[in-house]
């Protein structure tokens, strides 16, 4: 394990009863890194998304964050330790507004260094105008945004982001490319699955590849596009 | 006809003011479910354990019910934040199931202590102004209900703003709302279970105040105000604060017009809250407020 790595994956396995979800799989992801998980549907990546976030907990192998291992541990003290993670299909706490949805994921989770102030994440993601409004009526888009400022507020080192673009229009993406290098610009280290092409290319510095719970390819949005592999899992 | 309508007005209104008494109860069940999913069967013998609690003040150092609570309601804070880090949290580990046997241990337990402590014969908070009644044009209130709907009130209002304004408070409608996601934010959910069973520990010494101004009680007299509870959530609707508000006072007016309209017939005001009950099941099964 390389000493600058955030998050280091090691042969993580993942069965649900006979099913194997995720299957020797390595991994480290560098300081400052952006790394995109790819996969056919039922590849696995939620699967291991929540295995480092600490929903679920793996068959076998270890999760290392910053030196450290992390493997078992329940979801809130990984949030403590600086791991955040959005879900693809929104969470709000529907009776609370937006702000306050915020202010609980600062109160409990920012337990480090003090983080972004509240109004400059609302900037961020473009909720300003929507702050005060209940999580319940805020429209789907508002609510993916309104999860990654939640996300970001609890002040993490480690992103995990489960398709932020997904269901967003063409004209919403260059905001969501605009967000995600606001994000790499704080050095934030994040992991992104996306389906949306268009952000792993442009957002992503390294991608990984799964099929079937097994890492296929690695290497740069060029590299791996190419890869037969690649194109064998995804077109059959 | 006009007799009528005037003969009605003192079970009205005695209806509504004994509500409070319910909500009370009512409230603390009501949070427990709501955060833990949990159904705290000890919840009547916990409120039965808070009016022993200020029998035992008023019969051994002099003190006034409502002044006992000054002590008592920190206390059955604090234990009920320990009963539920040390017994039920960890009964949690194994399954909701085991926690659920875990509450009737404890009801079993708080029975048979207030058994051996107070004996099996009935009890009542006797004050001064328990029995007494003052006038309001024609109509006479009695003191007791009126403290049961001011009790009432007093602690919706309170649970209700703490559940806004805190931190803890929206920790745990956090936690009740999307109890994975909470967690992932940050929120240690046995913690907030803990506070959770503290706060309803905590209304549970307020409404056995209320409950041993207002009826005779004796360790066995749980068990009947925890389906009373059942029955006011049932009618208000789980997870809404005024809708258990409301669903108290109906079900207060369900009893004593029920026993007002029957000549006084006890069966009746013991069934018709459940009928009533039946009736919101069949046609609004989330409650009058619930959604």
């Amino acid at each position: 394990m390389s000493e600058t790595a955030v998050l280091s994956i090691d042969r993580l396995n993942k069965h649900f009863g006979g099913i194997v979800a995720v299957k020797d799989l390595s991994f480290e992801v560098q300081a400052g890194e952006i790394l995109g998980l790819m996969g056919p549907n039922g590849a696995g990546k939620t699967t291991l998304l929540n295995m480092i976030a600490g929903t679920y907990s793996p068959s076998s192998g270890r999760v290392n964050f910053c030196g450290r291992d992390i493997t078992g541990l329940p979801a809130h003290k990984l949030c403590h330790l600086g791991i955040a993670r959005t879900y693809q299909i929104p969470q709000p706490f529907t009776s609370l507004s937006a702000r306050q949805n915020i202010l609980v994921a600062t109160k409990y989770g920012g337990k480090k260094a003090a983080g972004m102030e509240h109004d400059k994440i609302f900037d961020l993601v473009n909720l300003s105008e929507q702050k005060d409004m209940l999580a319940r009526d805020l429209a789907t888009v508002s609510l993916k945004r309104l999860e990654l400022a939640r996300a970001l507020a609890s002040n993490p080192t480690l992103l995990l982001l489960d398709e932020v673009a997904a269901g967003s229009t063409d004209a919403e993406l260059p905001r969501i490319l605009g967000i995600i290098e606001e994000i790499r610009k704080m050095g934030k280290t994040v992991v992104l699955v996306e389906h949306v092409m268009k952000v792993m290319v442009e957002a992503v510095d390294r991608i990984i590849v799964i099929d079937k719970g097994e890492k296929i390819a690695e290497g740069t949005p060029g590299e791996v596009m190419k890869d037969e592999k690649v194109i064998a899992a995804y077109f059959g | 006809m006009e007799d009528f309508l005037i003969e009605l007005a003192p079970p009205l209104i005695r209806g509504i003011l004994l509500g409070g008494l319910y909500v009370v109860i009512a409230l603390g069940l009501s949070l427990v479910f709501g955060v833990m999913k949990l159904i705290n069967v000890a919840h009547g013998d916990l409120v039965i354990l808070g009016s022993y609690f200020a029998y035992a003040a008023m019969g051994w150092l002099g003190i006034d019910p409502f002044l006992s609570l000054v002590v008592g309601v920190p206390l059955f804070f604090a234990f009920g934040f320990f009963v539920q880090k040390f017994i039920i949290n960890r009964t949690f580990r194994i399954s909701l199931d085991a926690a659920l046997i875990a509450c009737f241990g404890i009801s079993v337990v708080v029975q048979s202590l207030c058994q051996v402590i107070w004996t099996p014969f009935s009890r009542s908070l006797t004050t001064p102004y328990q029995l007494r009644s003052f006038a309001v044009g024609e109509l006479t209130i009695s003191v007791r209900y009126l403290l049961d709907f001011i009790g009432g009130l007093a602690v919706m209002i309170a649970l209700r703003e703490f559940l806004r304004r805190t931190y803890l408070g929206k920790a745990i409608s956090a936690a009740s709302q999307n109890e994975p996601v909470a967690e992932r934010m940050g929120i240690n959910p046995n913690r907030v279970y803990s506070f959770a069973f503290a706060i309803a520990m905590a209304c549970a010494a307020v409404a056995g105040v209320l409950q041993g101004l207002t009826f005779y009680f004796s360790p066995v007299s749980g068990p009947p105000f925890l389906i009373i509870s059942f029955g006011v959530i049932i009618i208000g609707g789980l997870g809404s604060m005024a809708g258990t508000f409301i669903g108290g006072m109906i079900f207060g007016l369900t009893q004593t017009l029920g026993a007002h309209l029957s000549g006084g017939s006890m069966m009746v005001q013991m069934l018709a809250p459940y009928l009533l009950v039946f009736v919101v099941l069949s046609v609004r099964p989330q409650g009058i407020f619930g959604r």
